[in-house]
């Protein structure tokens, strides 16, 4: 959502900037942006000559006397270059680590100056407050957070794309009203909010109203405001272990909590959809996320483990299936499923053993066949070939 | 001025510490160890492991609470937090440990622990840290991403999968040495510390300082061990195995054998190098004292003649290195004159068995070094073979020679002291300065102001101005009216201020702010060579320091020039004359040159 406003409206950021500049006396900013953002890059060059035209960027902003330029700087699209150190030695030239904080930024930042550094969304929200007022701002929103938050709403709902809601609306507010309910018909199971390392949450809050403490309090963030709706067809075991492959990528390797911890969780996770997991790996999970969450220096290792630990907390029991009934009740874990033949239906026509490319299916001809488990790839050409509906899988 | 002081709670105890404090040393202040594993005091907290995370108390926000103290949720890491004022730290309840206990089984879950082979076995933190928490089972299946071991260069060996990521070789070549070999390569999972680019340590800028293997944790950067060479030698009948031992050996050996840093040993080595079987044991201090007088007469000659100046020492084999990389634009300032450990190896091949009858071609030279760059160096070029022979055939490290005492069966701590043997044995005060920062210079000085006033001695034998740690030591000195300014830098990092210094005086066309430049490569000189005993902080180095002061001291000569030795060096053998007095057989053996070299070996 932070590139569609910086390709819809790239002034609003180009005019936070500078008022933030002018409040805190800085003379320089610096917009860091994925270089994969070719149009969101080309809109800002543009802009940002327009504002130099205007004389809104520049020397003597407005005849002010207030002077400020924006420059921006490419990143490589490592996720960890969202954490703010890791950002600003990124546009330093360094490798995108982070560092430890304290110190702060505000304190020293870039090149060692105290620095403010803000989000694309928080910036884009300055020009309004400015121009309507900080009561009208604080008429939205709740208590303790206000404003309104833009949503990357999209999975299995009907109507998916960014929206943007006031603080304090529901999930169900978002799902079943603006998202127009579930597809096809199914049924709601989990959303997970934040992005990569934010928490899967049960049917059970769908009436929470969404702001920072509420989210925090049952176990997700507010992050980068993705929001993915799942139905029952989506495994959450599944889902923790695609968001782990995603941290392990990202992690940028200083911290053995987050580069070995991350490793070692989607490991299990990898263990158990393989039908190969135990009770005790459980156990070292917890283990691990917890480490992971209280050791790590910064956002990425210390959330990376929130897929894992929402799940393991709000869905044990489908853990638990997958440990000890080897069963995946979403059947999208390819290693548990089990194709089977009714022999009250197989005619012992052969024609699935002959489809098999591995020889899984033995049997005399017209009597009933059978499918070697141990041998089977699941890649399902006998359930597709088989006439008589003798085959399924489960 | 006077220093702020802040208090602070930790575990209940208050504790007063100045303002800047980190956590850590704050704690230590209070008598509690917090543990660590990536943090060395020598370098700025890197907060990669995540091992020494602590709990802040802080008053609750729930009113009901009514401000009472209760433990954040978020840990901080000790290592690289301040101290503030009032603050309340929680450095151990069973949570923090349990975190603690989880993050080392994930580090020891990704190194081989083979600790039997190791060669820091006994020396490893890891290991030591593992022992404190008791770790008898790591509860994760075990996974090493395996990388080949890189053995490119003849000074350190490079083995990744001991490696734990703490960063401590890159802070240590790129902040400490300015040298940038190593860096965090790859990302995540993938990372390791290696060469930009893929190449290896010898293609790479390294300069074989071994600093990185002194400050490595693990057993994942160490010295190349060739003390199978040397027990080869030793068991070869037709060798006539000779050995040298460095100035800054001695006062750091002991600590291998539990003694404390600086204990001078000198008399001991020679004992052990004995028993092991060597037939002559050498000093390198007698060949240091050979350096002044080359060196020496050639800052006097450049002095007084008009020639190249600032000179800069050329005694520390990294730093040469260093140069012919970053700095060729100085190869005209660097002396001639050979290192201490080449001036012996090439006398020991030439002078000794010309006096003693020997045939050459049977002599085998060790020498043992503080260094890990000195490996390097009896490689580096034709110049290394002045004698027709490789001059120096082995060097060992002081942790290399430690361990052949160790499996020797020497009880090396009650070993009766014995002398070293003629020819190459004596040395001065002088001599055995040149293992620490400002040593070279001191000893030069020494020399320098006796050879141009003509006068027996300085009005002061110690020149304070060139002692102690700070980076770069500056200081004019007055030789009798004239005026000799000098400059002192060790740790490698600490270099390139000096030389650009002298790079703008060249540009504004004036006269170099220096003469004389000495440069040691390693923190604290050779006394903290990457060669000695692992993990050396400034409180080791001051006692090792002390130790070769010492030394100095108690010696009745404390003047290059007056070495008996040397003095017959040059009557028998060198025909009366240094190199720079135009000495032929002195300039063969004992000067060498320099060229510029690629920083990268690309594809060469």
């Amino acid at each position: 959502m932070d590139r569609s406003t910086l390709e819809g409206d790239p002034h609003s950021i180009l005019e936070a900037m500078t008022i933030a500049g002018y409040a805190i006396g800085a003379s320089k900013g610096f917009i860091y942006i994925r270089a994969e953002y070719p149009l969101a890059i080309h809109r800002l060059q543009v802009a940002i000559g327009q504002a130099h035209d205007l004389g809104l960027l520049g020397d003597d902003i407005l005849g002010s006397g207030f002077s400020f330029d924006i420059e921006l700087r490419f990143g490589a699209g490592a996720f960890v270059c969202g954490e703010e150190t890791a950002l600003l030695q990124s546009i330093e030239g360094n490798r995108g680590m982070p560092k430890p904080r304290p110190p702060f930024p505000a304190v020293k930042g870039l090149w060692g100056r105290p620095t403010v550094i803000n989000n694309v969304e928080t910036l884009a929200n300055v020009p309004v407050i400015i121009n309507k007022g900080a009561d009208w701002f604080n008429k939205i929103g709740t208590a303790t957070t206000k404003g309104t938050k833009v949503f990357a709403l999209t999975g299995k709902v009907n109507n998916s794309g960014l929206i943007e809601v006031p603080m304090g609306t529901t999930l169900r507010e978002i799902i079943f009203d603006i998202g127009g309910g579930i597809r096809g018909g199914h049924q709601f199971k989990a959303a997970q909010t934040g992005g990569p390392s934010g928490g899967i949450i049960p049917p059970q809050f769908l009436d929470t109203p969404i702001d920072y403490e509420s989210l925090a309090k049952i176990g997700s963030i507010m992050g980068s405001g993705g929001l993915i709706v799942m139905d029952e067809t989506d495994c959450v075991v599944d889902v923790a272990k695609f968001y782990l492959d995603f941290t392990v990528d990202e992690s940028c390797g200083k911290c053995a909590p987050c580069r070995i911890g991350g490793r070692k969780l989607l490991n299990y996770l990898t263990k158990i959809t393989d039908g190969r997991g135990t009770l005790d790996d459980i156990k070292q999970m917890e283990a691990i996320s917890d480490a992971m969450c209280k050791a790590s220096l910064c956002g990425l290792g210390q959330t990376a483990s929130n897929p894992v630990k929402s799940t393991l907390k709000y869905f044990m029991d489908e853990y638990l299936e997958h440990i000890n009934d080897k069963k995946c009740r979403a059947g999208k874990c390819s290693k548990l499923i089990q194709y089977k033949i009714d022999p009250a239906k197989c005619k012992g026509c052969t024609l699935c053993a002959r489809k098999c490319p591995v020889n899984a299916i033995a049997g005399a001809v017209k009597q009933p066949h059978t499918i070697d488990q141990t041998k089977c790839i699941k890649c399902g050409q006998c359930e597709a070939n088989c006439k008589f509906g003798a085959i399924s899988h489960g | 001025m006077e220093q702020e002081m802040i208090t602070l709670e930790i575990n209940g105890k208050t504790v007063e510490v100045p303002k800047g404090t980190s956590i850590l040393d704050a704690a230590k202040a209070a008598h509690i160890k917090i543990p660590t594993l990536c943090y060395h005091p020598d370098l700025k907290a890197g907060a990669s492991c995540g091992i020494c995370v602590v709990r802040q108390l802080v008053p609750s926000r729930n009113p009901a609470d009514n401000g009472k103290l209760v433990p954040s949720p978020k840990l901080l890491r000790a290592c690289c937090t301040e101290a503030t004022q009032g603050m309340h730290i929680l450095t151990h309840d069973p949570d923090i440990v349990q975190v603690r206990k989880t993050v080392l089984e994930l580090i020891l879950a990704n190194h081989p622990s083979d600790c039997l082979q190791c060669p820091r076995s006994g020396s490893c933190e890891l290991q030591a840290i593992a022992a404190d928490f008791g770790i008898r089972e790591v509860p994760f299946p075990r996974e090493v991403i395996h990388r080949d071991v890189d053995n490119s260069t003849p000074s350190i060996v490079l083995n990744s999968d001991k490696c734990i990521k703490c960063g401590r070789c890159a802070e240590v070549c790129q902040q400490m040495q300015n040298v940038w070999a190593l860096e965090f390569i790859g990302r995540g999972e993938k990372t390791v510390m290696a060469p930009a680019a893929g190449v290896k340590l010898a293609e790479s800028p390294c300069i074989k300082c071994g600093q990185c293997s002194a400050h490595c944790p693990v057993g994942a950067i160490y010295e190349n061990d060739e003390t199978s060479k040397v027990w080869d030698a030793l068991r070869d009948p037709e060798k006539i195995c000779l050995v040298q031992i460095a100035p800054a050996v001695r006062v750091a050996l002991g600590e291998a054998f539990g003694m404390k840093p600086g204990s001078l040993t000198t008399g001991k080595i020679y004992a052990a190098l004995r028993m092991l079987g060597f037939d002559k044991v050498f000093d390198t201090n007698f060949s240091a004292d050979v350096t002044i007088m080359e060196e020496g007469t050639e800052f006097i000659k450049r002095f007084t003649e008009g020639g190249k100046l600032p000179l800069l020492t050329s005694c520390c084999p990294a730093w040469t290195d260093w140069m012919e990389k970053y700095a060729p634009d100085f190869t005209e300032n660097f002396s001639t004159a050979k290192s201490p450990q080449q001036m012996l190896s090439a006398l020991a091949k030439s002078y000794w068995p010309a006096m003693n009858n020997v045939d050459p071609a049977k002599i085998h030279v060790t020498s043992i070094m503080p260094c890990t760059a000195k490996k390097h160096e009896i490689i580096r070029d034709e110049n290394m073979k002045s004698t027709g022979y490789q001059d120096t055939d082995v060097v060992l490290t002081t942790r290399e020679l430690a361990r052949m005492i160790k499996a020797a069966g020497i009880d090396f701590n009650d070993l009766p002291e014995e002398e070293a043997d003629k020819l190459l044995g004596t040395y001065t005060g002088a001599g055995t300065i040149f293992g620490v920062t400002g040593g070279v210079m001191e000893a030069a000085l020494r020399t320098a102001y006796c050879l141009i006033t003509g006068e027996a001695k300085p009005p002061s034998i110690d020149f304070n101005e060139v002692r102690g740690m700070d980076g770069v030591k500056t200081a004019t000195i007055d030789i009798k009216g004239t005026k000799v300014n000098i400059a002192v830098a060790h740790q490698m990092g600490n270099v390139e201020k000096v030389l650009n210094q002298i790079r703008e005086d060249r540009k504004n066309g004036v006269k170099p702010r220096y003469d004389f430049i000495e440069v040691m490569a390693c923190r604290g000189g050779c006394i903290g060579g990457g060669g000695q005993p692992c993990l050396a902080t400034d409180e080791v180095r001051a006692l090792r320091t002390k130790g070769i002061y010492t030394d100095d001291e108690k010696s009745v000569l404390r003047m290059s020039h007056e070495n008996p030795e040397v003095q017959a060096l040059y009557r028998d053998y060198l025909d009366g004359k240094t190199g720079a007095q135009g000495g032929e057989k002195a300039h063969h053996l004992l000067h060498t040159n320099y060229k510029q070299l690629d920083v990268y070996k690309f594809g060469k």
